[in-house]
């Protein structure tokens, strides 16, 4: 028997009204205290092309992605022969039988239990309306589901009723719906069912979000004040969220808003509205993805040259070009750090957690201000719209780090006010804001060559002072940006390096692994997995670039250490020659890159192929 | 023989600040350049209309016109943009401070071909600025090629024609839904000046098209930007005249002579009637039919075509705070420890 281990997909038609049914069913397990993942793979359409919802439970906590469903719900004929491919053996294929389609199972698939139901007869005694039949189908097999798995029918009811907050016909037609697939379930159902959910105390103080929500409940409370966006998949969420929440909690009392959002006409704008946004003072940020990302090219080396602070949190999906815009990857790496022409580089903050999307969504005004530079985030689909877990996070209570900004009453102290001059010798130059009342404080922006004092220049001196001043500015950027979090195979719980210890002292494993982003569950994972063939690493998750110096000390301290990209060029472990040349002769590159989210069955394998099963 | 001491004229505006106080860097244009006129048409309406040098921030975006911003209000801001971009940039800026004045000079290849897409909206979004575009047919600085302004068979300086019809600014604004739409001539003060005084005072998108000749590039003969050809086309619809709420009771002028429109912080401006067209400033539909109609005769006219002077601003269709969002602070931005239980409930 496996208790709170299994997986579960559910294959539908997209339109057809499965996502709340999913995210009850996910829900009510999360509710009854079993660690559990959520993962929508859907297409890139409106209605009528193949979706599958994945739910992952797992009491160790492990829920990435895991390439096999024990329990699977096939809803949609077009794809129903190929899902039953997606079966582990041993595991349980429940298909809508009325679509006239019979799974067969293969030589290989002869441990897979076929349970057809008709849910025509279901459905009807349901409900009477044409309309609504097509959608309480779903709930009809969460029904058939919450029998078979044993889930708390209380439990279950009541998330019905959160779902549709308090509309009662809606949550008693459902709740119908749902109660007749869990009798049919208990009559027709004999076969033994080897999965069971039972209530446990994991999900103490948990909360479950995508980190499109956490990355916007960031922007709000790290004072995020002017949003420009243009829609585009998968980053369109994390705007919507922010209005939300920026509607309900900043009004001021005449009910004025303590926010702007503008929805630009295309990318293009939305990147210059938050550089003039960011100019003017304000804590500016605009969202994107991959095509979004490209046309903000220009722009951005436009802030990084006249060093205006801004963020772009760019949630990457799969390129190149329009790419597949539902499924995830992280291949801006490169784009993003280097994003446009000339000699120009940005601070990327990398978030791996939704508690991290939360963080970051603060620190990266934080970083922008502090540094006068554009801050790019690099969320993925995976992380930005799937469903995680984790412990509910503090109240935030730092004060905002606004930079070098000189007011009205410092300028009266100085005697002259040059804009592009590194007085602290960190690189980073004092700016004033338009509106500043003194006749010192004006100065003129300008992308064209510039000198100290922010006039034109074409003189080679000039110039290089300034570009130069802007490479110590990424020097300093390594103790801005968040530092590197570190665990072993032994203690899975990832920490930045205490103060005053050495990397070389804490990890002393013979191979390391390097990640960063969305593949940290999968990691982690992959690391229990060696650990139960005796191999254990030590683990560095990268969370920004540039790489603050322990990364180095990481990666010169073992033997070998694996980068996991989920990109096909491996960009974080080319970025890392780059950066750091002598790391070359330690690095190994792991790579995923189909559009799904890495598993840890993946990292296993490529990592064995390369260090051989003799290890 | 009077014994009255004669009046010096004022040197000082209504703020106590003096006209160079405005002034600003030389310029580097060519000698003879229509820009360089514009930029001391601009300085004079910021002086007469007693506007503070550090409320005014000068944005542009690319191109001979846009580098004029660092010849004039030195004590100013000045936001030399993009190509093109200019038009989001101060979207940005505007929405964040609503207490700037913004001067926008952009070009006619920097609105209405790079920049055409910004333009549009930020008309659509009424962000409140003065958005100038010094318009000479030509680029200049990548040495003379035609620009989407350009007439039908105007000649380039190398002899080739314009083969493809012209992008009207005046009738794209005013389709656009633009709120206040003139066109002038950068030779033309008398005409320009007031213009430019109503156009900062205004609230929402004040758009003054203003021929520009290019001196080295597209002043030849065959060319329609050229200073001989302008003036011998140039219809002035009105007479302009802005009276400052201060000077209202020295002013004198007889009703129905002039019309006058009331601008937002009190002031008058008063049209008087020139030419032989008829137009009713405050209908967008006349303006329209009146400019098409001149496209047959090649008439250039100049002047102020439509005002909206009620109009409501993107600054106010986005309900905005009173002042600057660059100072709220942390209690003013983040939600408190009660909303955020609360904001946490919904994902348990």
């Amino acid at each position: 028997m496996n208790i709170n281990n299994f997986v579960i997909s559910v294959a539908t038609v997209n339109g057809s009204g499965s996502q709340s049914a999913n995210n009850i069913l996910l829900k009510s397990l999360f509710r009854m205290g079993i660690p559990v993942g959520g993962k929508n793979v859907f297409p890139s359409n409106i209605a009528g092309l193949p979706t599958w919802f994945w739910i992952r439970a797992d009491e160790k906590g492990f829920v990435a992605r895991r390439e096999h469903a024990d329990i699977f719900v096939a809803m949609n004929p077009t794809t129903l022969k190929e899902d039953l491919k997606t079966v582990k053996n041993g595991g349980y294929f429940i298909y809508n039988s009325d679509l006239g389609i019979k799974p067969e199972l293969t030589p290989e698939l002869q441990e897979v239990q076929l349970i057809p139901i008709s849910f025509k007869p279901l459905v009807d005694k349901s409900t009477d309306s044409i309309k609504i039949k097509k959608l309480v189908i779903n709930m009809v097999y969460v029904g058939v589901i919450a029998k078979l798995l044993g889930i708390d029918v209380p439990t279950l009811n009541e998330t019905i009723a959160d779902q549709f907050d308090g509309k009662e016909s809606v949550i008693e037609v459902n709740r119908k719906a749902s109660e007749i697939g869990f009798a049919y379930a208990q009559e027709n159902i004999k076969i033994p069912f080897l999965f069971k959910a039972e209530k446990s105390d994991r999900n103490k103080n948990k909360i479950m979000m995508d980190g499109n929500a956490a990355g916007a409940l960031g922007w709000l409370f790290g004072g995020c004040t002017f949003t420009a966006w243009y829609p585009i998949t998968p980053s369109s969420s994390i705007v919507e969220n922010y209005i939300k929440f920026a509607n309900k909690y900043r009004k001021d009392e005449n009910g004025k808003n303590k926010f702007a959002v503008v929805q630009a006409e295309d990318e293009l704008s939305a990147m210059c509205m938050v550089i003039g946004a960011g100019w003017s003072g304000a804590r500016s940020i605009t969202a994107t993805s991959g095509p979004g990302l490209s046309l903000m090219a220009e722009s951005a080396g436009f802030s990084y040259f006249t060093e205006i602070p801004t963020v772009i949190w760019n949630v990457q999906r799969m390129g190149p070009s329009t790419g597949m815009p539902t499924r995830t990857a992280q291949g801006d790496l490169l784009s993003s750090v280097f994003l446009s022409h000339g000699d120009t580089k940005h601070p990327c903050l990398i978030p791996g957690t939704i508690k991290e999307c939360f963080e970051f969504g603060q620190t990266a005004f934080d970083v922008a201000e502090r540094l006068q530079q554009l801050v790019i985030v690099l969320s993925d689909l995976d992380l930005g719209m799937n469903l995680w877990m984790e412990e509910k996070w503090d109240y935030p209570e730092k004060p905002y780090h606004r930079g070098k900004i000189l007011s009205t009453a410092d300028l009266e102290k100085v005697t002259q006010f040059e804009r592009y001059a590194d007085v602290d010798g960190d690189g980073i130059a004092y700016r004033t804001l338009p509106g500043t009342k003194s006749d010192k404080a004006a100065y003129f922006t300008r992308g064209s060559g510039h000198n100290r004092r922010a006039a034109y220049t074409e003189k080679s001196d000039e110039y290089l002072y300034i570009i130069d001043r802007l490479a110590k500015k990424w020097q300093t950027a390594k103790a801005y940006v968040p530092a590197p979090v570190f665990c072993d195979s032994i203690n899975l719980k990832s920490e930045e390096l205490p103060a005053g210890k050495s990397v070389k002292a804490l990890y002393k494993n013979k191979y390391g692994i390097l990640a960063y982003g969305s593949s940290d569950m999968s990691v982690k994972e992959a690391m229990y997995l060696f650990n139960k063939q005796n191999l254990d690493f030590d683990y560095c998750r990268v969370r920004a670039v540039p790489f603050n110096d322990s990364v180095l000390e990481f990666i010169k301290s073992h033997e070998r250490v694996f980068v996991v990209d989920q990109n096909r060029d491996g960009q974080m472990f080319e970025l890392l020659k780059m950066e750091m040349p002598d790391t070359t002769p330690h690095l190994s590159s792991v790579k995923h890159y189909d559009g799904t989210p890495i598993t840890a069955d993946t990292i296993v394998k490529n990592i064995k192929s390369i260090i051989g099963d003799a290890v | 023989m009077s014994t009255e001491t004669p009046v010096a004229p004022k040197t000082t505006n209504k703020i106590g600040l003096e006209k160079k106080d405005y002034a600003g860097g030389p310029s580097t244009l060519c000698t003879g350049c229509g820009h360089d006129s514009i930029s001391a048409h601009i300085m004079n309406a910021t002086f007469l209309n007693g506007t503070h040098p550090h409320d005014i921030a000068k944005m542009s975006g690319i191109g001979c016109s846009s580098k004029t911003p660092a010849y004039y209000i030195s004590k100013s801001f000045g936001f030399n943009s993009m190509h093109g971009r200019m038009a989001p940039i101060s979207t940005g800026a505007k929405v964040v401070n609503g207490q700037m004045k913004l001067i926008g000079m952009s070009g006619d290849g920097d609105t209405a071909s790079i920049g055409l897409g910004g333009f549009a909206h930020l008309i659509r979004r009424n962000v409140e600025m003065c958005y100038l575009v010094a318009n000479n047919g030509v680029y200049g600085l990548t040495k003379g090629q035609f620009s989407a302004t350009a007439d039908k068979g105007a000649k380039q300086k190398n002899g080739a024609y314009n083969p493809f019809d012209t992008i009207d600014i005046c009738s794209l604004a005013l389709d656009l839904g633009c709120t206040f739409v003139a066109r002038s001539f950068s030779g033309d003060a008398k005409q320009l000046v007031p213009l430019l005084q109503a156009a900062m005072k205004h609230k929402g998108t004040a758009v003054i098209d203003i021929i520009s000749p290019c001196i080295t590039f597209n002043n030849h003969d065959g060319s329609t930007k050229s200073y001989t050809y302008v003036r011998e086309h140039d219809i002035s619809l009105q007479e302009l005249g802005i009276i400052q709420p201060m000077d209202e009771i020295k002013v004198d002028y007889a009703e129905g002579e002039r019309q006058a429109v009331q601008l937002p912080d009190g002031s008058t401006l008063t049209l008087k009637k020139l030419a032989k067209q008829e137009l009713d400033i405050t209908d967008r539909y006349a303006a329209m039919r009146l400019l098409n109609e001149s496209k047959k005769t090649n008439d250039i006219l100049t002047g102020l075509f439509y005002i909206d002077s009620k109009s409501e601003s993107l600054n106010d269709t986005l309900n905005m705070v009173d002042g600057s969002l660059a100072f709220l602070n942390e209690k003013e931005l983040r939600p408190t420890k009660a909303q955020w239980n609360e904001i946490l409930s919904d994902f348990v």
